[in-house]
């Protein structure tokens, strides 16, 4: 357009891979178009503004896209009809309906053809003009091309023949021609058809002769290759021996594995501490000025932080700690890790000896399979048929029943039925098939249907944990494909577990509502309890499983009495569960020591309690007292330390006196190992007595020692010393000093730019809410521009109005004055003549 | 005079549908005094009616404070009427114009009864204690203690003194929040982990975490929608499979 409308906005620096909207503008064309627009609306609406009439367009569907114009035609005829129905057939006698053509109705167009028909004159024009009207209308009856013609002759009358005319003309021509082309080629392309076809046919006959001939004509034309070509392709095409990667040697994989677990135990390291890496999430590094933003980082950031303590400038210390923290449990974790390892290795060499030959490799071997992942596969397989040979021919026979291949299950029942009246083995097996022939690599729904898997699994884990008879070596050995699906898994499997678990927390609290109080749960949601410590970290300091886990079992722990030895036998066995989960961050539980007191308590022959008191659920006064009393010497005597059989908690078998006693006194041990652990655990605490002080005087003051077992007093006196020996040691506290402000620097803050025009700052929530604003600001911006051009439109319109309404006025004035004038001077003419005369 | 369970109705009910609509509420004295010299749950409950009287009827009970103290045992965590014992708690130890030694005396004994609470009630008991500190700035020494003594043997706060001037509340420090840093429960360790730094001014409101309940917070974990799940890298080999698993010690699968 003309370059003078053109405003171009001047760029001070111009950047590469920058997209920049608004650098050419056309004020002029934009203005105009703005106030086309406001005439068509504003000023519309300005001018109505005082009329109340509206005029509206009652025309049928004028406005509705969605009819087709010939529909829309057909419709309003329609309407036509029926309104005019009713109303003219009074006064139409004999005639029911008019017939028209092209809207004009056929009596009339005979009326007016004869009327053509007299007056004859330009005959020779009509007939002339015939070949055009052919076109034009495409023929027809010769009564219609007589019409028609005359019809055109009324035209051709006017203008002899128009360019329009002209045109179509060419344009009826050129179809023609089109037309005749493709007959043509259509022709063609028959013609070709046939002739293909009848090739076809003789092709066959002819096609058995010539391959002899061929073939020798190409003997005869190829010479014998040369031998050095041969050489030389030979040398050509030959694989070259590439240099594969070198096989590392069993010391730099036992390093690279080890290098991962402290990476790993780094990390987890870092989640237990929780508040550190929130903290560090949010600190932006600082970057100093000098930065080449190169990637370029040293390993460890070792550069002196500045910090502040009691006013004086303190530099390194925290760190320190923190190293000297870390350096002391990653050298411990990592002896640990050493010697599992050599342990693992040395079991290997074991197991691959031994195999063949140890019927209790059984177990052992298959654990150490376990251990190692990346030989397990083949090791349970031979393990399975080594064993399985010697020790069942039975299932050796069931054995190449299993299908290679499963379906992954739809449905519980279905995944149960799979794995009903199997053995251990087989059930592993089948698992694994399934994991193997739906491997989310394979196909895409796979994914979806292991993450099922994994709900049934743990479904039927807690079936067979429900019945009478707990199976529970089978779920030990189903741990292994949960865990492995856990890793492929996390989310889903995440999820199911919290799905559980708060299935399990409602129905705790429902009972509570109703009864008031609530009994432990059955081995089912212990064992869930047990598994999530198997698959998740538990020492982080806030996961999604590990502590709604953590909050459940500090409810199972307050909120349920204990009534039987089962009860204390779950209780015990959720506190193993806390120390568990403990074991590595030592966070501090309370209900552990309040219950582990609690079941001290029990144990004591009813008496004044003093120096200690108990909390919910135990009371120290009133029923279910001395649940752990043992006073037959007997029984005192021939105790042995037994491991506790988990299948007490689901049944009560019909045990002796003997044997209850016995099983009595087994929890004691348990309770006083678990105490021991807590107060190794707790030493650091720095009101690890005020802890403690309860437990130490129940045990020192009330517990009969001397009656007990030989054995449990060594439980007793371990337990006591490890209490005991603890050093007293307070130190008085000091806040934390805040630390000041710093002054606001000129260090420019350089920030990497990954996509220009999007402000990188901030995580996406507040970015979507910076982006918020930010429209909202803008749309508030054009509204109140768009207003103020409003205003100005309107002011103009008026102005522009008052200036015409006055110019209008003046001129009516100019013109009465104008004729008054005239009249006077008309007035005064008269006077004059009538003077002169 | 009454069985437990009887009186146990009666507190209950007194302070909002009794009281109010007797002519002398101070006929009530006598009853409630007894009640409250009773101990245990029934003195909690009895409590709330005899603040009416204090506070509406000019009822001098001496030794108030001393009662009260008396009335923290182990069980104010664990009691049905924990709520409603706070939030009165809450009120009498609003005052400003309570001396020090009495205010550190309850704080200490809080805390020190807080080694055993569950994690509903510490959710409520820290922020409490966070807000008797803004309240009474005196007793700021609890946490902050610049130039103390070094290498304590002993606490010298006397749990089992009844009075609490004698306690030596003011010559301890808060061990035991210290310790509930490194409670299990995450948002427990950061209330306590408050402290370390110095409190802002404002009181934290604690009427909303009075009534917590053990499942909310449960519920309110569940909910929680996690990034990403860490998961546990150690291998295992089976049920009892972990190294150095406790249950291998003492359990069997049978």
């Amino acid at each position: 357009s003309n370059p003078f409308e053109v405003k171009v906005n001047r760029q001070k620096f111009d950047v590469l891979g920058r997209k920049t909207k608004n650098d050419v503008g056309l004020p002029g064309v934009s203005r105009t178009k703005a106030i086309k627009k406001r005439t068509q609306t504003l000023l519309k609406e300005y001018k109505e503004r005082e009329k109340t009439n509206v005029f509206k367009d009652k025309r049928f569907g004028e406005y509705n896209t969605k009819i087709s114009p010939e529909e829309k035609m057909i419709r309003r005829f329609t309407l036509e009809r029926q309104q005019n129905y009713g109303k003219k057939s009074i006064y139409n006698l004999n005639e029911d309906e008019e017939l028209t053509h092209y809207g004009q109705s056929l009596a009339e167009i005979e009326k007016l053809n004869d009327i053509i028909d007299s007056d004859s004159d330009t005959e020779e024009r009509g007939t002339l003009s015939a070949e055009l009207t052919a076109a034009h209308f495409g023929g027809g009856g010769g009564l219609l091309r007589k019409k028609a013609s005359s019809g055109q002759q009324d035209e051709e009358e006017e203008k002899p023949k128009s360019r329009k005319e002209l045109l179509e003309e060419m344009i009826a021509k050129s179809k023609q021609e089109k037309q005749e082309r493709q007959t043509r080629r259509e022709n063609a392309l028959e013609l070709t058809e046939k002739l293909d076809k009848d090739w076809k046919e003789i092709q066959t006959l002819i096609v058995r002769k010539t391959p002899k001939s061929e073939k020798k004509d190409k003997e005869v034309e190829k010479p014998k290759p040369d031998e050095y070509d041969m050489i030389v392709r030979e040398l050509g095409f030959e694989m070259k021996a590439k240099p594969s990667e070198r096989m590392k040697t069993e010391e730099e994989l036992a390093k690279e594995e080890q290098a991962r677990l402290q990476k790993l135990e780094a990390d987890r390291l870092r989640r237990m501490r929780g508040t550190d890496e929130q903290a560090t999430k949010k600190k932006p590094s600082h970057i100093s000025a000098d930065d080449l933003a190169d990637g370029f980082i040293l390993d460890k950031d070792d550069r002196c932080l500045l910090s502040y303590k009691d006013g004086k400038m303190n530099i390194e210390n925290e760190e320190e700690e923190e190293d000297k923290e870390e350096g002391e449990e990653g050298e411990t974790e990592d002896e640990n890790e050493e010697e599992s390892e050599e342990e693992s290795a040395n079991e290997d060499e074991d197991a691959a000896a031994d195999s063949h030959s140890d019927l209790e490799s059984d177990l052992e071997s298959e654990e150490d399979a376990a251990g190692n992942k990346e030989q397990k596969k083949q090791e349970i397989s031979e393990n399975e048929s080594a064993n399985v040979k010697k020790i069942d021919p039975n299932m050796e026979a069931d054995k190449p029943e299993l299908p290679y291949t499963f379906a992954a299950p739809e449905s519980y029942e279905t995944f149960k039925s799979l794995l009903a009246g199997r053995t251990i083995e087989q059930q592993l097996t089948i698992l694994e098939r399934i994991q193997k022939c739906n491997h989310p690599s394979l196909a895409v729904g796979n994914k979806a249907k292991l993450e099922k898997l994994f709900g049934f699994l743990l479904e039927y884990i807690g079936e067979l944990a429900t019945l009478d008879l707990p199976e529970l070596r089978t779920i030990d050995k189903l741990v292994l494909p949960l865990c492995n699906l856990c890793q492929m898994f996390p989310e889903a499997a995440s999820d199911s577990i919290k799905f559980i678990l708060r299935d399990a927390a409602h129905d705790m609290e429902e009972v509570i509502e109703v009864r008031g109080r609530a009994t432990l749960p059955g081995l089912d949601t212990l064992i869930y309890l047990k598994i999530t410590s198997l698959l998740f970290p538990t020492s982080d300091f806030w996961h999604p499983v590990v502590t709604p886990a953590f909050i459940y079992m500090s409810q199972l722990l307050t909120k349920c009495r204990i009534t039987t030895l089962q009860d204390v036998i779950k209780g015990l066995f959720i506190c193993c569960l806390f120390l568990e989960y403990v074991s590595l961050s030592r966070r501090f539980v309370p209900e552990l020591i309040n219950f582990l007191l609690g079941v001290l308590h029990l144990s004591l022959p009813k008496k004044q309690a003093q120096g200690y008191t108990v909390v919910h659920p135990f009371a120290l006064m009133g029923k279910n007292l001395e649940l752990l009393l043992v006073c037959d010497k007997k029984d005192l005597e021939s105790w042995q330390k037994q491991n506790l059989p988990l299948s007490i908690v689901s049944r009560l078998k019909e045990a002796s006196r003997t044997e209850t006693n016995h099983i009595r006194l087994s929890c004691l041990a348990l309770c006083f190992d678990l105490i021991k652990k807590c107060a190794a655990l707790y030493e650091t605490l720095p009101s690890f007595h005020e802890i403690m002080h309860p437990v130490r005087v129940l045990l020192n003051q009330h517990v009969p020692v001397n009656e007990y077992p030989e054995q449990l007093q060594e439980w007793y006196h371990s337990a006591l010393k490890e209490l005991e020996n603890k050093g007293k040691h307070y130190t008085p506290l000091i806040c934390e000093k805040k630390k000041p402000v710093p002054l606001k620097q000129y260090t420019p803050k350089i920030v990497k730019v990954l996509e220009f025009g999007r402000k990188q700052a901030g995580s996406k929530k507040e970015q979507e809410r910076k982006q918020l604003i930010q429209r909202h600001k803008r749309e508030l911006k054009g509204a109140i521009r768009e207003i103020r051009k409003d205003n100005q439109f309107l002011a103009r319109q008026q102005l522009s109005e008052i200036m015409e309404r006055d110019s209008a006025r003046k001129r009516k004035v100019k013109e009465l004055l104008g004729s008054l004038a005239t009249q006077e001077g008309e007035w005064k003419a008269m006077k004059r003549k009538k003077g002169n005369n | 005079q009454l069985p437990t369970g009887l009186y146990k109705k009666v507190l209950v009910i007194l302070h909002d549908s009794v009281l109010p609509y007797m002519n002398e509420p101070t006929l009530m004295i006598d009853f409630l005094t007894v009640a409250y010299g009773i101990g245990g749950a029934i003195s909690l409950l009895a409590l709330n009616g005899l603040f009416i009287l204090i506070h509406q009827h000019n009822l001098e009970y001496p030794d108030f404070y001393k009662k009260l103290y008396s009335l923290l045992d182990p069980s104010i965590y664990h009691v049905k009427y924990r709520a409603r014992f706070f939030h009165l708690a809450d009120l009498f130890l609003s005052s400003s114009h309570l001396p020090a030694y009495l205010v550190a005396a309850f704080i200490k004994r809080l805390s020190r009864l807080a080694l055993t609470a569950p994690p509903e009630a510490l959710l409520m008991v820290i922020p409490f204690i966070c807000n008797l500190f803004r309240r009474h700035p005196a007793c700021k020494v609890l946490v902050h203690r610049p130039n103390g003594p070094e290498g304590m043997s002993e606490d010298p706060y006397i749990m089992e003194e009844e009075e609490p001037s004698e306690s030596r509340a003011l010559e301890s420090s808060l061990w035991e929040i210290q310790s509930l840093q490194n409670h299990y429960h995450p948002d427990v360790a950061r209330a306590a982990a408050v402290l370390n730094q110095s409190l802002s001014e404002m009181e934290d409101d604690i009427s909303g975490l009075l009534d917590l309940s053990a499942y909310e917070l449960f519920d309110k974990e569940v909910k929680k929608k996690a990034v990403d799940v860490p998961l546990e890298f150690e291998q295992i080999r089976g049920l009892f499979g972990k190294k150095n698993d406790i249950f291998a010690e003492h359990f069997a699968l049978d």
